[in-house]
């Protein structure tokens, strides 16, 4: 097992999930509730990462973050290194690669409650974020914690655009996924089916919860 | 000049549905905004709420403004003290039925609120229930929370939107009682958005039909029932016996209008506006179409007596709807509702013919339009 390559995945899927639980509330009321121009467009970009096989987006996160690339010298002047090859790339890859898993189910879940609820809590006399604290994200809970999961899951198992963007450093990029294909290319095939199988627990675990919090949705709307 | 204490709404727009209104509600009245579907209402009521933004207009109650497009003021919704009662009472699932009324109880002191809100419930009838969450409610009782919620504002003004439309018949009953003894005790103007002319008169002080955004009449429900103001407000408040005739003359001394209806003199209340030989619409209420009773006959039978054979005989709890025809030719008939007993005394069945007067003070007229399914010249004949 190596727990350095485990560790750094784990890092990698926090800070997903850290960076994606606020734009992804943000993100998903705003295509749940408003009506703009362009909305359709928005979507359809959001949702490409679903369709795109992993290596092209790979490959445009790697020339759009490379150092010839405008982005890629402001990250580079930014955090001190080009970011390319880099755990920060990967932060940033693994973010726009996990969008369409966060926002999706988010988007779902603020628009599952109905107009005149919302419309109930201002009348009421809740101001706009009051009724975001008290109704709305208790009652899209459960959507946001299943999207947060398979963000979590999806990050952690996740290896074209990962080898592409970071490539297989030890301790930098080299996610516990790398690191099996790297095992399997060695001929280590213990060491790459203790992982898989730990992939494949934790994979079952994750999904299971989700459908669980999913289920406990119902209860309430139905 | 109206007292300022009430609601005044005023409202113009063209977009997304066209709407020019203007009412106004008092203090502790009922006020029914009825119309078909698409006609208005629950807009209207969501511009009061703050729900929906006209594009020009006002809304205000008591000495507050809560929105003039002149001034270029609009409150949000959580800005204006409103208590609205949605159609599917939209409660916070996720909260008690307790927890629901303690949401809108935020103005309160902390410590003041669960006692406020108990009190509410109870106010109700649904005490003991407080713990239980919407989905474990009835339909009635859910209405009951969603009232109790509006009211925990303190709002100036009570909005009920179509409240009634999601519960079974026998708790519909059950609700006007109970809703017309709380509104005793309610001080604010409420307003009612229902498309039922029967709610409206059981629980309205006074009514406001709209159609296509329009205020058509208001008044008294009993009021644009027997008289209004023109053949679309008599259909829409479901009048069926509305045809067209001619005014002969008047007679100003005993109080007589007389109209010609296919070759018969009708005398009608005196309606002096209409110029002799001008072309009519008239209404008379079903309940204003007295039988003649079988071998029993009175003065009364003597005021417009028609002749006809029952072609509809439909009985409706206590009372029977039904159609006589006057006309076989031209297929003209007067709908009378009869109390059950008497229907049955007199033997009324389908086929029977039947002797009917129309009493004169019940016959209205309205400005002349040609009607739907059109019998408007030869009702003249």
């Amino acid at each position: 097992m190596d727990w350095q390559a485990l560790l750094l995945s784990v890092k990698l899927s926090a800070y997903t999930v850290l960076f994606l639980l606020p734009t992804g509330i943000w993100t998903g009321r705003r295509l749940a509730y408003s009506q703009f121009y362009g909305k359709s467009m928005v979507q359809a970009l959001l949702a490409m990462p679903l369709v795109l096989p992993p290596t092209v987006l790979g490959y445009y996160l790697l020339m759009s973050l490379g150092d010839a690339s405008w982005a890629g010298q402001l990250l580079k002047s930014l955090i001190g290194h080009a970011p390319v090859f880099s755990f920060e790339g990967l932060v940033i890859a693994s973010i726009i690669f996990n969008l369409p898993f966060a926002i999706q189910p988010m988007q779902r879940a603020f628009e599952a409650i109905p107009r005149d609820v919302r419309e109930a809590a201002s009348c009421c006399g809740m101001r706009p974020a009051k009724v975001l604290l008290r109704i709305e994200l208790p009652l899209a809970w459960p959507g946001i914690v299943s999207a947060m999961v398979m963000t979590f899951a999806h990050t952690l198992g996740e290896f074209g655009v990962v080898l592409m963007v970071g490539g297989n450093i030890p301790g930098e990029t080299k996610t516990i996924a790398i690191a099996i294909y790297d095992r399997v290319q060695a001929f280590d095939n213990e060491a790459a089916a203790v992982m898989s199988a730990f992939l494949l627990f934790f994979s079952m675990i994750m999904i299971a919860l989700t459908y669980l919090i999913t289920a406990r949705t119902r209860t309430f709307h139905g | 000049m109206a007292d300022t204490q009430g609601l005044r709404v005023r409202l113009t727009q063209d977009q997304p549905i066209p709407l020019d209104i203007d009412l106004y509600c008092r203090p502790g009245e009922v006020l029914a905004l009825v119309g078909p579907s698409g006609s208005g209402k629950t807009t209207v009521l969501r511009a009061i709420a703050g729900l929906h933004h006209p594009e020009h207009g006002s809304v205000g109650c008591q000495d507050e403004v809560w929105m003039d497009s002149a001034r270029d003021i609009y409150l949000d919704a959580h800005q204006r003290k409103v208590g609205l009662v949605f159609q599917h009472y939209a409660l916070f699932p996720h909260f008690t039925a307790l927890g629901n009324v303690l949401e809108a109880l935020t103005h309160l002191p902390k410590p003041q609120r669960h006692e406020r809100a108990r009190a509410l419930l109870r106010r109700v009838h649904l005490g003991g229930l407080d713990d239980r969450y919407p989905r474990e409610l009835s339909g009635g009782q859910q209405q009951r929370v969603a009232v109790a919620r509006a009211l925990a504002r303190e709002p100036k003004v009570l909005l009920l939107d179509e409240p009634f439309s999601a519960v079974d018949q026998v708790t519909r009953r059950r609700l006007y009682r109970e809703l017309n003894e709380l509104r005793r005790s309610l001080s604010m103007p409420i307003v009612l958005v229902t498309h039922d002319l029967e709610e409206a008169t059981l629980l309205a002080d006074r009514l406001c039909l709209l159609h296509r955004g329009v205020t058509l009449q208001a008044g008294t429900p009993l009021e644009v029932a027997a008289r209004p103001v023109s053949a679309l407000v008599c259909r829409l408040m479901d009048q069926q016996n509305l045809f067209t005739g001619q005014v002969m003359s008047h007679d100003p001394q005993n109080r007589i209008t007389r109209l010609r209806w296919r070759g018969l003199i009708l005398e009608a209340r005196y309606q002096p506006e209409y110029a002799v030989q001008q072309r009519v619409c008239w209404m008379i209420q079903s309940a204003n179409v007295l039988l003649h009773r079988r071998g029993r006959h009175s003065n009364g039978d003597r005021e417009n007596p028609l002749s006809g054979t029952i072609v509809e005989y439909m009985v409706l709890g206590e009372h029977v709807s039904v159609l006589v025809q006057v006309d076989r030719q031209l297929r003209i008939n007067l709908a009378m509702t009869v109390p059950l007993h008497v229907a049955r005394r007199n033997a009324l069945a389908y086929g029977e013919q039947v002797t009917v007067s129309l009493l004169a003070d019940g016959i209205h007229l309205m400005p002349f339009e040609k009607l739907r399914g059109d019998r408007a010249g030869e009702d003249l004949v």
